[in-house]
């Protein structure tokens, strides 16, 4: 009997020794994606690489010594739900941060939770509404809206296009789309002649093509969405035999997308991160191996092409575990400090926070893409 | 407004026309031979849609298309067997909420099967991107697919009531039960019978659609209520007034959008269904007297 307790003794001593002692529990961290919804194609591999990366990490022995246990709830792209389980991971969980959710509309509305219980938040939604006014304790990771159509108009002014169609799909990404693209436009000489909001779960938009095809001013269409519906105007315009350019938005970086529109989508235009085409980038550039090396693996793991979707969760879960090891130790204020001044190179792009800036990613971030043979490819004006 | 721009947007009014009077002619099968709708109506637009995607890794195209209508038709015989066939004079209410039910039930046995994914079959002829010259507006060959196959589907139908037998025995089931029963027409199977016919349509005008509009579990509610109004503004049980008003709403709709945002298209339709409720409730083509004789 003497024996054994001293056995126990020695193992508990050698545990506390190795993990430190406030270690012995995991590190509870949420994430709220709309793994179901009309906005699967984005929460779904985001839940994927979550998934994939936590694996990882514990496999590796965890962050500090401490294991993460990951909770992933399926807010089905709606933000009651996103509401409901943020409340329950902040006050039953008492998880260390949240990442996610997925869209616009589910960030902001929890904005306001995260902020008042001082839990961090690294949203993988994009609209620029997210980080500005800036919240103490609310990151995000995927490239702004605001720069995606400055990147958008700059091709435009390339081209001297200056009368513009746009439409956008009636959710919280859509209208963020539909807000910047108003307010910018003028910032580069070039005139938003229509804006149509389309539902999100519209079938058809022949007779929107219709309207625009007869008015000879446009001279190029906008369609900012992230629901499947993205790809119908492209369908509808080009059998309507309407060949003005088609802008999509980042929005548009899942090749589902692509398997949907089919032919229609060839030679449309959208800005995207480098995911997409991370294999022809040189090997100087500094995004290369983390972009090849999270493709990879993604690939290998789940037989389905990389989106740069599941890229925003990889630097969201990503950035997180570098400024816990940086600081080495679960404290939220530290670790809070550590990503306001962090330099990270990730998927969407190179991250330089700053206490101002919490998206940390300007134009370089994006690259201009296009469709080709039924694959992303980089865009090059002619 | 130029020759051009009018027959681009006719024709989008009549393609979605065409699908709307499709599904409210649906309801106006069964509505005359039990006297309630069947909100499951744009369920069966959507499984033929979904079947014959599923089916057609499988099989050739129209061979799937058959195989999709067959297994609707056979779900809906299910259905009125199942859920329908024992009710002993049951209330329009309970009719309703049945149906709703059966509806909810579809649509969700379809997520757990097919997931949140949008599909779509391939087009018939071309693919996407083709499409026809006329008048110098641009048509996509599907939609005369659309148009084709739903005129062909009525002038079937309207055969159907007039020359069968069993189609006679329908017509006698909605012009008074008692009295077909009393000629020896067994009412019953010809409720069932209603069912299957109108999954029949409902799903093969999911399939020709599919190309057009994609299909996605959800996408019955959204025909259901256009279809509903459709029924209503045409008159309840006339398939003539059907086919009229399906075809003046999608122009309606589709007009609409020249002068209203495009977001106010959906709105359009059920202003539409309000005003016809209020002023005209036996709709555009019914009679008053008849809608005044029936419970609902």
């Amino acid at each position: 009997m003497k024996k054994l307790v001293l056995h126990l003794a020695i193992i508990t001593l050698t545990c506390l020794v190795s993990l430190g002692i406030a270690s012995a529990k995991p590190l509870k961290i949420g994430a709220i994606l709309s793994v179901t919804g009309p906005t699967a194609f984005l929460g779904k591999p985001e839940a994927n690489t979550l998934e994939m990366l936590v694996e990882e990490i514990n496999g590796a022995g965890g962050i500090n010594g401490q294991m993460i246990e990951l909770i992933i709830k399926d807010s089905a792209g709606q933000k009651e739900k996103a509401v409901s389980y943020a409340k329950q991971l902040i006050e039953e969980e008492k998880v260390f941060a949240i990442l996610g959710p997925t869209r616009t509309g589910s960030t902001l509305a929890i904005k306001s939770l995260c902020e008042k219980s001082g839990t961090l938040l690294i949203s993988c939604a994009s609209s620029k509404k997210i980080v500005d006014p800036v919240g103490r304790y609310v990151f995000k990771t995927p490239q702004n809206d605001s720069l995606a159509v400055r990147k958008i108009f700059e091709d435009m002014k390339k081209k001297g296009i200056n009368k513009i169609a746009v439409a956008v799909g009636g959710t919280g990404f859509g209208k963020m789309g539909k807000m910047y693209s108003e307010e910018i436009a003028s910032e580069y000489e070039i005139t938003v002649v229509s804006t149509e909001v389309y539902a999100p779960n519209v079938t058809d938009l022949s007779s929107l093509v219709a309207k625009w095809k007869g008015n000879s001013e446009i001279q190029a269409v906008i369609n900012w969405s992230i629901v499947p519906a993205q790809t119908i105007l492209a369908k509808n315009m080009r059998q309507a035999g309407w060949d003005v350019p088609l802008y999509l938005s980042h929005g548009f970086g899942n090749i589902k997308y692509v398997e949907v529109g089919g032919k229609a989508v060839e030679g449309v235009i959208f800005p995207a991160g480098r995911l997409l085409v991370a294999e022809s980038l040189p090997d100087t550039h500094p995004q290369k191996e983390v972009l090849v090396t999270y493709k990879n693996n993604y690939e290998a793991k789940f037989s389905e092409p990389v989106s740069t979707f599941g890229g925003h969760a990889y630097d969201a879960i990503m950035i997180l575990v570098a400024a816990l090891k940086e600081v080495g130790e679960s404290d939220k204020e530290k670790v809070r400090d550590t990503i306001e001044n962090m330099r990270f190179v990730g998927t969407g792009g190179v991250f330089n926070f700053s206490p101002t800036d919490h998206s940390g990613l300007g134009l370089d971030a994006f690259e201009m893409m296009t469709v080709k043979d039924g694959k992303f490819v980089p865009y090059e004006a002619n | 407004m130029t020759a051009e721009l009018f027959i681009q947007y006719i024709f989008a009014g009549i393609t979605y026309g065409a699908i709307y009077a499709i599904v409210a002619i649906g309801f106006n099968i069964i509505y005359n031979t039990t006297g309630i709708i069947n909100f499951a109506q744009g369920e069966f637009v959507m499984l033929g849609g979904m079947i014959s995607i599923s089916l057609l890794e499988y099989m050739a195209l129209p061979l799937a298309i058959v195989a999709a209508v067959l297994i609707t038709m056979v779900i809906g015989a299910l259905i009125e067997v199942v859920f329908i066939r024992w009710l002993e004079r049951p209330s329009v209410l309970r009719m309703i909420i049945i149906t709703i039910g059966i509806s909810i039930l579809i649509r969700e046995v379809a997520l757990h099967i097919w997931g949140e994914s949008v599909r779509s079959l391939p087009y018939f002829i071309g693919d996407e991107i083709t499409s026809v010259a006329i008048l110098g507006a641009r048509i996509s060959p599907q939609v005369f697919w659309v148009l084709g196959t739903c005129t062909v589907m009525v002038l079937l139908l309207g055969l159907f009531f007039q020359a069968t037998s069993i189609g006679r025995e329908m017509r006698a089931c909605a012009a008074n039960r008692t009295a077909a029963i009393l000629c020896g027409i067994d009412t019953k199977n010809m409720v069932t019978f209603s069912f299957v016919l109108s999954a029949a349509l409902g799903a093969l005008a999911g399939c020709v659609m599919s190309p057009i509009t994609y299909s996605q579990y959800n996408i019955g509610t959204g025909l259901a209520i256009k279809g509903f109004t459709v029924a209503i503004l045409g008159g309840l049980g006339s398939s003539g007034g059907a086919i009229i008003a399906g075809l003046l709403l999608g122009i309606i709709e589709a007009f609409s959008v020249s002068v209203l945002p495009l977001s106010f298209q959906e709105a359009v339709s059920i202003a539409i269904l309000l005003l016809i409720l209020f002023i005209r409730p036996h709709g555009l083509f019914g009679s008053k007297d008849a809608a005044g004789l029936k419970d609902f």
